[in-house]
């Protein structure tokens, strides 16, 4: 069947009643978590885990497919209206946009953020629909080998490449990679570094440490720096409508920034932080009213809105195709569909192919929805804004916990939730990036067994790994990837790498 | 891992050789716990005992790293850090471990929403503490009874939705 046909076939069981309730389901609660400051998507995807444990597969991860887009959209509304630093994905979007706010523009900027990232969105999920197939026939021919470079380069993506240190990546990345080896050896059933726990037996939960380091440290973090902290809200002044030169300015951007996020996405090259950031940088060098940017110029934040969003969507490809998350929002998503027992890969589309392409449908009507729901009651989740600090952390954390209790209910469980919050909040204070903790830690393990299975395959032959073309050079780009931004922090032009750090998906 | 002390802050050299030593210790345990496993690697030379033999000399190389950096540059300022909220929120957290089980998921994890509300200034017990009980079992009652999800009961469940 040809790609249009199973995706047509995608659109009658994502059209199914039940399902379009989960998506909005979903879509809102998203957008809903998304709006609020301090969160991004990947504690979204986190914190509304626990709501989908007691759905059937199908429903549970259309609604979660919602939550991740929903996410992205909530976020963008936050960094317009409240110069939120935080905020990852959308930290660009608040260098323009906040302004824009500032002077009152406010409106305009929220459209163009939801419409950009409605056509980013749109396009970047028929490019996945379309790329897909291909990827899953090319994924046929890799190998333990091919895999474990693969990883090996999304491990130096996701620590090395970018942000202000290689030391301070590294080093989340390996404590992410010993965390992941507590828990009984996936080939051999030898039990590590259980030390006698039951509990750790199962190894560490994927959702227990990103729901920690993201929300239990964000909150200690965000406390321990007292009232200063607070940030004033930019209410919208005017109309949500853009205006005939806002649609001329804006539908460039639009799709530069498509064009942008979704290879980058797609590539284990880094998140939709890389993404907004390069569409910034293409969009500044382009415009025509460079004299605008830094003071609100709307193509700074219609380029960078399409391209999170496309990348958003790209980094579903290597998710779904191959089973690889390349993010923390990616591998939250990863531990959703290993809680019904579906392990993403090439083997899915050929085992549950609607499952799939219902997927990949409804991520193009949860668009839609979004649409809707982000432009005429764009005022209603600005109230969100409005919530008191105290209430607002102190839900946060009941959430936070309430995935872990809801998942396992053990002491030993929740004793994690605190260290790894404390330990959340200690490498946010020294600036180390938490996102490659919580790859090592899902990632880790899969590279393992693909490292021993390849090397088993070729009776201990190191010489195996560097075999095929494909498997070198992924390997060399892995090593260009840890090397080039070493020498050029050492040249000092470390600056640019440091703004382009990968903070959370 | 829980071993660094937020106190160092305000010395950043420091830090870096207190982080170092955090390190050094982790991967001494795992270097030992790597060799402890009696494995011989099978066809694929390496068994279950080498990757984290191979995960904990990476961690000694990163505090050797941190250490080295530590004696060359001293650190960023830190912006101070109040030790009030932090201690009420890991209050919070450790008091919804203990009661969880012995007073349910309403009244444990309202104390954790009151001690949080507390770390950021709302310090009315009398108002945050029955809000949040409230708060928690309304969502006890969502989650529990609608989504299926095993939260565990106390008092206040049972009476109401019969355990």
């Amino acid at each position: 069947m040809s790609t249009f046909e199973l995706l047509l076939q995608g659109l009658s069981t994502a059209l199914d009643p039940m399902i379009l309730l989960y998506a909005l389901i979903g879509v809102t609660l998203g957008t809903a978590v998304g709006v609020l400051p301090g969160i991004g998507p990947a504690l979204t995807v986190a914190l509304l885990l626990p709501v989908t444990y007691g759905l059937d597969p199908a429903g549970s991860l259309i609604m979660f497919a919602g939550i991740y887009y929903g996410g992205m959209y909530g976020g963008s509304t936050t960094s317009i209206l409240l110069n939120t630093p935080g905020e990852s994905a959308s930290i660009v979007t608040a260098l323009e946009g906040n302004k824009m706010a500032r002077a009152g523009r406010g409106g305009p900027a929220l459209a163009t953020a939801a419409i950009g990232s409605f056509v980013a969105g749109l396009l970047a999920t028929l490019a996945l629909a379309f790329l897909a197939p291909h990827i899953v026939k090319l994924a046929l021919v890799f190998g333990p080998r091919e895999y474990f470079a693969l990883m090996v380069l999304a491990f130096v993506t996701v620590s090395a490449a970018f942000g202000d240190s290689t030391m301070k990546g590294l080093t989340a990345l390996f404590v992410g990679l010993g965390l992941g080896l507590v828990g009984i050896d996936g080939l051999t059933g030898q039990a590590r570094l259980s030390f006698g726990v039951p509990q750790l037996l199962d190894g560490i939960e994927v959702t227990t440490l990103a729901v920690a380091m993201f929300a239990v440290g964000e909150a200690l973090f965000v406390a321990a720096q007292g009232e200063a902290g607070a940030e004033k809200v930019h209410g919208i002044k005017g109309s949500v409508a853009m205006t005939r030169a806002d649609w001329a300015r804006s539908w460039k951007p639009w799709l530069r920034g498509t064009a942008i996020g979704f290879p980058i996405g797609a590539m284990p090259a880094g998140g939709a932080d890389i993404a907004s950031f390069l569409s910034y940088g293409a969009e500044k060098r382009m415009t025509k009213y460079p004299e605008e940017f830094g003071h609100g110029a709307i193509e700074g934040v219609a380029g960078p809105e399409a391209a999170n969003n496309a990348a958003a969507a790209g980094t579903l490809v290597p998710l779904l195709t191959l089973g690889l998350p390349t993010t923390a929002t990616a591998a939250i998503m990863l531990a959703g569909f290993q809680q019904f027992g579906l392990q993403p890969g090439p083997l899915l589309f050929a085992t549950e192919p609607e499952l799939v392409w219902g997927l990949i449908a409804s991520l193009l009507i949860a668009n839609c929805m979004l649409l809707v729901l982000n432009l005429p009651l764009i005022r209603l989740w600005v109230k969100l804004l409005t919530i008191p600090r105290p209430w607002l952390y102190a839900g946060i954390l009941l959430f936070a916990t309430l995935g872990t209790i809801g998942l396992n209910p053990s002491p030993v469980e929740l004793s994690m939730l605190l260290l790894f919050g404390v330990l959340g909040y200690l490498m946010r204070l020294y600036g180390y990036p938490i996102a490659p903790v919580v790859v090592g830690l899902i990632l880790g393990p899969m590279a393992e067994q693909q490292l021993r299975r390849a090397l088993s395959i070729a009776q201990g032959d190191w010489t195996t790994l560097v075999a095929t073309p494909l498997s070198a050079g992924l390997l060399i780009l892995a090593g260009l990837a840890l090397v080039v931004p070493m020498y050029l922090r050492w040249r000092g032009r470390g600056a640019v790498l440091a703004q382009l750090a990968v903070a959370e998906d | 891992m829980s071993g660094l002390d937020p106190a160092t802050g305000r010395r950043p050299n420091g830090a870096a050789f207190t982080i170092a030593g955090v390190l050094l210790a982790m991967g001494s345990l795992l270097i030992w716990q790597g060799f402890a496993i009696p494995d011989k690697g099978g066809y694929a030379g390496i068994g279950s005992g080498d990757v984290p033999i191979f995960v904990g000399a990476c961690l000694w190389c990163l505090a050797l790293a941190h250490a080295w950096s530590g004696l060359r540059q001293s650190g960023p300022a830190m912006p101070r850090q109040q030790p009030v909220p932090i201690l009420f929120i890991t209050a919070g957290l450790a008091l919804q471990l203990v009661l969880l089980h012995p007073l349910g998921f309403s009244i444990a994890t309202g104390l954790l929403f009151a001690c949080t509300a507390a770390a950021f200034g709302k310090r009315n017990f009398a108002l945050s503490v029955p809000v949040g009980i409230g708060f928690a079992f309304a969502v006890y009652g969502i989650f529990d009874q609608l989504l299926k999800l095993n939260l565990p009961a106390g008092l206040p469940e049972t009476l109401i939705f019969g355990g």
